[in-house]
């Protein structure tokens, strides 16, 4: 076989093997953002008939919708608060399995767990300790508070579980972004008179500020999507001061039917997302340029 | 001397939070249901698997349970077919605009379900598959698919070029030496990705709770959040249902740790 061809063959190969995938995002991600934006721009509910063009109304009317912006706002807190408690958390965890002690590795499938559970199972649980009267959070501390039924406390109880279950991740990343810091940096520090604290601000944490902004991009991406957690923790309650974007989405779809209205909350979180990555990708490659 | 029960302090804080609610579930799974009621708060004087029988015996949990393996193992196998044979051709093979697909197989992984799960059902009405376990493991596979290529193509790029181009002069088309010379290295992406194709599977909620309706397809964490009446929380049973639902993922996690962690660093560009 000539060389031409034997390459040509290869490529047919490619094709073929690169098809199934190429298919599946085809259908299940890219004609849904496809249909998705093309429903924001109709009234379409099903079960009514009802179908027909009207243009930007939908977007039109999100923008002074209450609820669309109180549930903008919730997800904006959420992810903020989330997102700046699980890097610090996290790199508390992740300094402190970057040392070496015998059952390190069952530390670190440990530490993964609350990770790897199904986040309805971390809600359940979390309802279960948060329950008001006699629930163990409150036997514990001794206080009386009705966690998921007043506003200020169920957002930050939707925080606390988001927290518990994500903090491993970002743990997880950290430790490996720690784990190629070269020692000898640390040690060249140590012999200059450098105390523990210097050697943390001055060494570690400009060296992993890559890690730092990855962690903080994937983050915040998947806690924008929060949907699990709020559905069953709190279920957007009470009067809707815990919804998340996603769980209005969700409710415009399959509670009031308003397939259209709900594309354009679906639509308008892409958008909000898509120029969150821009700024954090812009960020990160500034920083690795620098690094 | 300090530093080591400062250590263990530390460490002894972090199992704490991390185990802690999961071991709090575990004891309440034990206890005699009327007891968890009465006082969620307590530690158990008398052990009952009375939660555990309620749980398979008056709600169809055997057959919740068995929807959810089968939509988590038919979905992870269709996902890593297609991803094994995508990242071989995108790392291996002459294809034009591999860096093209690479980005847009991130840029995909990105998108929020939520953004999808209404066409993907408004196709599963019209198709008649509401309801089926196949409207979940089509999605689920498809979903998985940009983070599992994403993996495994950065194990396959690492292999030695040799490898590839012995394969070739010893007269292997493409796909025999994928099957024979390239595959057996790459294994251990291939576990790290399956690891992580399965547990999102197993877990995943918000098309699970769309496209579901009866226990003919509903899977368990669906089942879990429906377990809260009106009235009254059974928090035995919603224990012993969770016991049950992360059974399968400590298995996994305890026995593949070291895959999953692969797969989890490969999978936020730092393999």
């Amino acid at each position: 076989m000539s060389r031409a061809r034997f390459l040509e063959s290869e490529r047919r190969v490619g094709f073929l093997c690169l098809a199934p995938a190429l298919l599946a995002v085809a259908a299940f991600s890219l004609a849904p953002l496809a249909i998705v934006l093309w429903l924001s721009l109709r009234r379409h509910m099903p079960v009514f008939g009802i179908s027909r063009f009207v243009g930007l109304d939908n977007y039109a009317y999100l923008v002074s919708d209450p609820r669309f912006l109180s549930s903008l706002g919730n997800t904006a807190y959420v992810v903020l608060a989330s997102v700046a408690l699980e890097l610090v958390l996290g790199l508390l965890v992740a300094l402190l399995l970057d040392r070496s002690f015998s059952g390190r590795r069952i530390a670190r499938a440990a530490v993964l767990v609350p990770w790897a559970f199904p986040t309805v199972v971390a809600a359940s649980a979390w309802g279960f300790l948060l329950s008001p009267g006699f629930g163990v959070v409150n036997r514990v501390l001794g206080i009386d508070a009705n966690w998921l039924g007043d506003p200020w406390l169920a957002i930050h109880a939707v925080i606390l579980a988001d927290v518990w279950k994500s903090t491993p991740l970002a743990a997880l990343l950290l430790l490996a972004g720690l784990q190629v810091i070269p020692r000898d940096l640390g040690r060249a520090a140590l012999v200059d008179g450098a105390g523990a604290a210097a050697r943390f601000f001055r060494v570690t944490l400009p060296l992993l500020r890559p890690t730092i902004l990855v962690v903080v991009l994937f983050r915040s991406l998947d806690a924008f999507r929060i949907f699990d957690v709020v559905y069953v923790l709190t279920g957007g309650g009470p009067a809707n001061t815990t919804e998340s974007v996603s769980l209005y989405a969700y409710r415009l779809y399959f509670q009031t039917l308003q397939f259209g209205t709900g594309s354009a909350v679906s639509i308008a979180s892409c958008l909000v997302m898509a120029a969150w990555s821009a700024v954090m990708v812009g960020l990160l490659s500034t920083s690795r340029r620098g690094a | 001397m300090k530093r080591a029960i400062l250590l263990g302090a530390g460490l002894f804080l972090v199992l704490a939070f991390c185990l802690g609610p999961y071991v709090w579930l575990l004891i309440t799974s034990l206890r005699p249901p009327a007891e968890v009621a009465a006082d969620p708060a307590a530690l158990p004087a008398a052990l009952s698997l009375e939660s555990f029988r309620a749980v398979f015996s008056e709600r169809p949990f055997f057959r919740i349970v068995g929807n959810s393996l089968l939509v988590a193992i038919l979905s992870t196998a269709l996902c890593l077919a297609a991803a094994t044979a995508a990242a071989f051709a995108l790392a291996r093979l002459p294809v034009p605009g591999n860096r093209a697909v690479l980005a847009l197989l991130l840029s995909v992984s990105m998108l929020p379900p939520v953004a999808s799960v209404g066409p993907v059902y408004l196709a599963a009405s019209a198709l008649g598959l509401r309801d089926t376990a196949a409207a979940l493991v089509m999605p689920y596979a498809a979903l998985s698919l940009p983070l599992a290529t994403w993996i495994l193509h950065g194990f396959f790029r690492d292999l030695p070029a040799d490898l590839h181009r012995a394969a070739k002069v010893d007269g292997c088309t493409p796909l025999q030496a994928l099957r024979k010379v390239l595959l057996p290295p790459v294994a251990p992406g291939i576990a790290a990705a399956a690891i992580l194709t399965f547990i999102f599977s197993w877990n995943e909620f918000l098309f699970a709770l769309s496209l579901t309706s009866t226990d003919r397809s509903r899977t368990v964490p669906v089942e879990i959040a429906l377990f809260a009446g009106v009235h009254e929380v059974p928090w035995g049973e919603i224990a012993a249902a969770s016991v049950v639902a992360t059974l399968p993922i400590l298995l996994v996690v305890a026995a593949l740790d070291r895959f999953l962690v692969r797969g989890l660093l490969a999978g936020s560009g730092k393999g």
